[in-house]
């Protein structure tokens, strides 16, 4: 990529800036946003642990917490359906994310290298289904799922977060198999392999870090989800856990501000885990999504 | 030869194989649905019953309904004040993220930890930061002695209005500024070299290199920004369900309220449909407004 080797030139002219400068112009303004854009998750862990008392009182500094407590944790955990809500989101989002991208490797590869008669149509309406949002789409889709019989249950969001994510996948590996060289798969084929041998044996092992991106891009997309599970889930035990922390945790006048705050850090917790091991890819997959 | 074989060797027929999966989920969930959607806004269905053909009367209705038209002001306004700070603070950021600086890898990986939470999740925490009894913005403000009483940032229409617009600038901004960041990194130093010993100041280098080589990703980055930010959902949903007085109701949140929670599925599609221009004029402008421009590749502009 040309990034990579601008990248190492990057150097340029900095060595003109002087460390002062530096540190009013760039260190200073990156600190800042550095601040406000982590300054919500400080607030939710600060808040998961700290006790009701210190939590509603007006004393003290509530920037931290003096003592501790867990319980919030151990409410959501055994007194809601919490457990649940994770496991349902765990599995909707691996399903979808494997199917997605099995069904996006074979449209990909048909589209960029088998070149079938109206590929290049195909390939711009990809393009343009991924344009579609979900919110003008969920009101009809709410009548498919109802009239397929899979309302209230885990296969309509299995089933139809692929919309989006189908799209995104095939629109970022058409991407990575442009960048196969033609040539090996002109060799593989006068040795006498055929398509299926030469997608599985020479693209899919070169397209691996493509993978990668499409997949871990799609699985956060689809942990993320909200409109599609708060409309096609009414029970609380097929909840994902955003919907489920959205509308079981929030009962009434008085908020359950810890268990609240508990829950949103737990939810966020596993993708920016798994992200933290694939920053890269993600932020491939994130800047090859945008480029044409 | 099998008809396998020959199946293996015809472009045409194996490509049709390896596009059916998609092609069928794609058609029967979103094709579908599409069109459905169209036709359900032309209709007065309901939850439960099909509902008759009634022509434009669902617009007509919409058109003279204040709430509706309150709707289309607040996405309108939410989404060029959300689009335009998200622009503008995301290149600021990409542009410092770009300089040479210690940590990139770090700091290019926190900074998106905003984007990739879930969005229901981050906004909880945005609901509680602009709780009106233990806001800690009021506490600190109150502290430094900037205030006396406490902000009321989601009970008066204009608060709330700027209040969700900046969540929303806190959960865009990455995805511009890291996008943007890429586009950076592929201008080669050697136009920054050769214009400073042409005597160029920093302004003039930022406005004659920087911006015209970063024009086609900014059309891309933006018409993706504004798509979302039209059709956003979720934050509102979350932190004020419309209110105060549906001073914050964007178009989806309403169609979601009409449709969903108050049974006429006709009349929310009608709102969701009539977003569609929106959208189309948006991505039409990107596309032959930024996108093309002939500068660009070396001729004159028209």
């Amino acid at each position: 990529m040309s990034s990579n080797t601008a990248q190492s030139d990057t150097v340029g002219m900095s060595f003109l800036d002087s460390t002062r400068r530096k540190a009013v112009l760039v260190y200073l303004p990156l600190f800042a946003f550095l601040v406000v854009l982590l300054f919500p998750f400080y607030w939710m862990a600060i808040t998961s642990v700290k006790p009701d008392a210190e939590l509603l009182s007006r004393e003290g500094n509530p920037f931290w917490v003096i003592q501790p407590t867990l319980s919030h944790f151990y409410k959501l955990l055994f007194e809601t359906s919490y457990p649940q809500w994770l496991w349902n989101t765990v599995l909707v989002s691996v399903v979808s994310t494997f199917v997605s991208l099995a069904v996006s490797v074979f449209a990909a590869y048909a589209i960029e290298r088998l070149r079938f008669k109206g590929s290049k149509q195909v390939g711009l309406s990809i393009f343009l289904a991924y344009m579609v949002p979900p919110s003008i789409l969920f009101i009809p889709l709410a009548n498919v799922v109802f009239n397929l019989g899979l309302f209230d249950s885990r296969w309509a969001l299995i089933l139809t977060y692929p919309t989006f994510l189908i799209p995104f996948c095939t629109w970022l590996l058409m991407g990575y198999f442009r960048s196969i060289p033609a040539e090996l798969e002109e060799c593989a084929l006068i040795d006498g392999a055929n398509r299926w041998q030469i997608l599985v044996k020479i693209v899919l092992p070169l397209a691996v870090p493509g993978l990668i991106s499409a997949g871990i891009f799609a699985f956060t997309l689809s942990w993320n989800e909200f409109i599609y599970a708060l409309t096609f889930i009414s029970s609380s035990e097929m909840k994902t856990l955003p919907v489920g922390v959205v509308t079981e945790l929030v009962q009434g006048d008085v908020y359950q501000w810890g268990p609240l705050m508990a829950g949103a850090l737990l939810g966020s917790l596993p993708v920016a885990f798994i992200y933290s091991f694939f920053v890269e890819y993600y932020v491939s997959g994130m800047t090859g999504s945008v480029k044409e | 030869m099998t008809l396998i074989q020959r199946m293996q060797n015809s472009r045409n027929a194996l490509g049709f194989m390896f596009m059916l999966p998609a092609a069928l989920l794609l058609l029967v969930f979103l094709t579908y649905p599409l069109g459905l959607g169209t036709y359900l806004g032309f209709t007065d269905a309901k939850v439960g019953r099909p509902g008759q053909w009634i022509g434009l009367e669902n617009y007509e209705y919409l058109w003279g309904d204040a709430v509706t038209r309150l709707a289309l002001f607040n996405t309108l306004f939410y989404t060029f004040v959300a689009s335009v700070f998200k622009f503008l603070l995301g290149l600021w950021l990409a542009i410092l993220l770009n300089k040479n600086i210690r940590f990139k890898t770090f700091f290019r990986a926190v900074i998106l930890l905003p984007y990739i939470v879930p969005t229901a999740l981050s906004a909880i925490a945005f609901w509680w930061i602009y709780d009106s009894q233990f806001s800690i913005i009021s506490w600190a403000l109150v502290k430094m002695g900037l205030i006396d009483t406490y902000i009321d940032f989601l009970g008066s229409e204009w608060n709330a209005r700027i209040a969700v617009i900046i969540a929303n600038v806190w959960r865009g901004v990455p995805f511009v500024a890291i996008t943007l960041l890429a586009g950076l990194q592929t201008i080669s130093p050697s136009y920054y070299e050769a214009s400073a010993i042409d005597g160029a100041t920093p302004w003039q280098q930022f406005r004659h290199v920087t911006m015209p080589l970063l024009t086609p990703i900014i059309a891309v980055v933006m018409t993706f920004s504004v798509l979302f930010t039209f059709t956003d959902f979720q934050l509102i949903y979350v932190i004020t369900r419309g209110g105060p007085l549906n001073a914050t109701h964007l178009m989806a949140t309403l169609s979601f309220q009409r449709a969903i929670s108050g049974g006429a599925l006709g009349e929310g599609a009608a709102i969701a449909i009539a977003m569609v221009p929106f959208l189309l004029a948006c991505v039409m402008f990107s596309f032959f407004g930024l996108q093309r421009r002939a500068w660009q590749q070396g001729g004159t502009d028209k």
